[in-house]
């Protein structure tokens, strides 16, 4: 009842206060314009607010930079330097100047066509055995130990086996990263399939879906956000040792640029290929996590 | 020949080394087209009693025979109305009633015979506007319907009804039930309802078990409500065999077989 009052009683307060409103409102031509302006204004707004603290930051970092390595025993090059030495780099990822000379672009893409193998496989065989392992009493028993162990094994370490086994850098490196991304797969997919509400296994157990169907309709779906968690991790860490496995294994991918960039004192391009890996496992990153959004919308919130 | 038997039936749950005996001999016999509610006060096993019924649950000793078949598992002829709807959250109403249309008539009928059907099940519980909308866009009593769609689309033998209302305001509550009233009006399936609410089971129920309170919980009596069918709530109100009905079921719950609150 209280309530009723105070409501009505704002609403007649409302009514009163309007012809002051329009009082106030002399300035009406002018103000007509601002539709068109304000449709965009929100939006300038929030990109304005979004963009320029890191470009601050980044403004901020590369001063102190400029400052602290410009001094003739400095063993590192000021940002300056290395726009001077690595300009093409940076300017063109894109050039082709023979087999050895090429833009940094070509090199990400090289290594990103590995970390899209030895990822996709990772995620397949992932999401099966973290199925099997979240399903499954026994296999729980029985593989999540040993996952448990495996997993703590530095990617790197494995470089030395799989070459023995493969004989060849190319599936070695691949499989680095597919060992690399599979223990986060496996574990988020488990724990995601053991969350499944009962209420869902009792709707399939009374339509008697078979385990395909309770696979793809009930699990993968109901799972889904926990997978995505262990996919967008699994993705970050690929990175991660591509970069490093390329070192050993050479070729033609970053990781190797920047060790071939080492052995002829090339710091200035791998500052700029540190950079280009950066963007490239932040962009990785957001497309796992924007890809995991639109499957996931509506899974979350029942 | 009684077309649902559960004969002699008893659980009793295993956790650990602890074993505790939640239904003891268990019987009942309820024919084709009978609206029969369990109801009992909570911890009495009466979930229990209809997930058995559903094969959901397993017996500890007796059976449950459905046309003299025993149910040892559950399947589409024994649908099931969940207490929490248990839609599937990441498909849309339809694709949620189409799941179970397309797993129990995927060889029987066409596509097309089996949208028509998926609609008409929709219509039937007044859902058809909001086939496209996911289970987070609608409220809960809507959802509720949808989940009642689902159950009937299997056309089930038996339709089971775990406190379809117990989660509704009173308003929609009362709409759902009068739609229940009118499905079963219409379609004539066998329906077992478990509930709390005893204007509910004296309202919609041909008969009404009421259970005696756990552990070893039993089937304390069985009422008979004789009231002409189509039934009307506000006419009811001051009926004599209503009320009756509605006395005799809240004095069991409530003199002779008194919540006892685990403290």
């Amino acid at each position: 009842m209280g309530q009723a009052v105070l409501k009505n009683a704002t609403a007649g307060a409302k009514v009163v206060a309007l012809p002051a409103l329009k009082a106030e409102v002399v300035a009406l031509p002018a103000v007509m314009r601002r539709p068109l302006l304000g449709a965009f204004a929100p939006w300038l707004l929030s990109a304005l607010v979004n963009l320029v603290p890191p470009l601050i930051t980044v403004a901020l970092v590369m001063l102190f930079w400029e400052i602290a390595a410009s001094g003739p025993q400095s063993s590192l090059p000021p940002p300056t330097k290395i726009w001077t030495e690595a300009k093409d780099l940076i300017v063109d990822p894109f050039f082709w100047l023979g087999s050895q000379d090429i833009g940094l672009g070509w090199r990400i893409l090289v290594s990103l066509q590995r970390v899209a193998i030895g990822f996709s496989l990772a995620a397949v065989v992932g999401i099966l055995l973290g199925a099997l392992v979240g399903q499954s009493v026994w296999a729980m028993r029985g593989l999540d130990p040993v996952f448990q162990v495996l997993r703590t094994v530095p990617p790197l370490a494995w470089l030395p086996l799989s070459l023995a086994g493969f004989r060849d850098s190319e599936p070695s490196a691949i499989f680095v990263i597919f060992i690399t991304a599979i223990w986060p797969v496996i574990i988020n997919t488990a724990v995601g399939i053991r969350n499944i509400p009962q209420d869902y296994r009792n709707v399939a157990q009374v339509l008697r879906l078979n385990q395909v169907e309770f696979f793809f309709k009930i699990m993968v779906p109901s799972a889904a956000p926990y997978i995505f968690t262990g996919l967008r991790i699994g993705v970050g860490l690929s990175w991660l040792a591509i970069v490093a496995a390329e070192m050993l294994t050479g070729g033609v991918g970053i990781g190797f640029f920047i060790w071939d960039a080492w052995n002829s004192s090339r710091l200035s391009d791998i500052i700029v290929a540190l950079v280009y890996i950066g963007v490239v496992g932040f962009v990785l990153d957001r497309l796992v996590a924007f890809t995991g959004t639109i499957v996931t919308r509506g899974t979350l919130v029942n | 020949m009684s077309y649902l038997k559960i004969d002699h039936v008893d659980k009793t749950f295993q956790r650990g080394g602890a074993s505790t005996n939640v239904l003891k001999d268990i019987n009942l016999v309820i024919e084709k087209g009978e609206y029969v509610s369990v109801i009992g006060h909570s911890g009495c096993g009466k979930s229990t009693l209809l997930n058995i019924i559903a094969g959901l649950t397993p017996v500890s000793a007796g059976a449950v025979l459905l046309e003299n078949r025993e149910v040892s598992e559950p399947g589409p002829e024994r649908a099931v109305v969940f207490q929490n709807h248990s839609l599937l959250p990441w498909l849309t109403v339809y694709d949620n009633v189409a799941l179970a249309v397309n797993k129990v008539f995927g060889s029987t009928k066409s596509k097309v015979e089996r949208h028509d059907w998926i609609m008409h099940n929709l219509d039937l519980v007044q859902m058809g506007h909001a086939k496209d909308k996911r289970p987070a866009e609608i409220s809960g009593g809507m959802k509720q319907r949808v989940g009642i769609a689902r159950g009937l689309a299997m056309e089930p033998k038996i339709l089971l009804l775990d406190e379809p209302f117990g989660a509704l305001d009173a308003l929609t509550r009362a709409h759902l039930q009068d739609s229940i009233m009118q499905i079963h009006a219409s379609l004539g399936n066998t329906m077992i309802m478990i509930t709390h609410d005893v204007d509910e089971a004296v309202l919609l129920s041909d008969r009404i078990v009421m259970m005696t309170n756990g552990p070893s919980a039993r089937i304390g009596e069985v009422l008979e409500v004789r009231l002409e069918r189509p039934r009307k709530r506000l006419e009811l109100v001051a009926d004599r065999t209503y009320i009756a009905a509605r006395e005799a079921v809240l004095k069991f719950l409530y003199e002779r077989h008194r919540f006892v609150e685990a403290a």
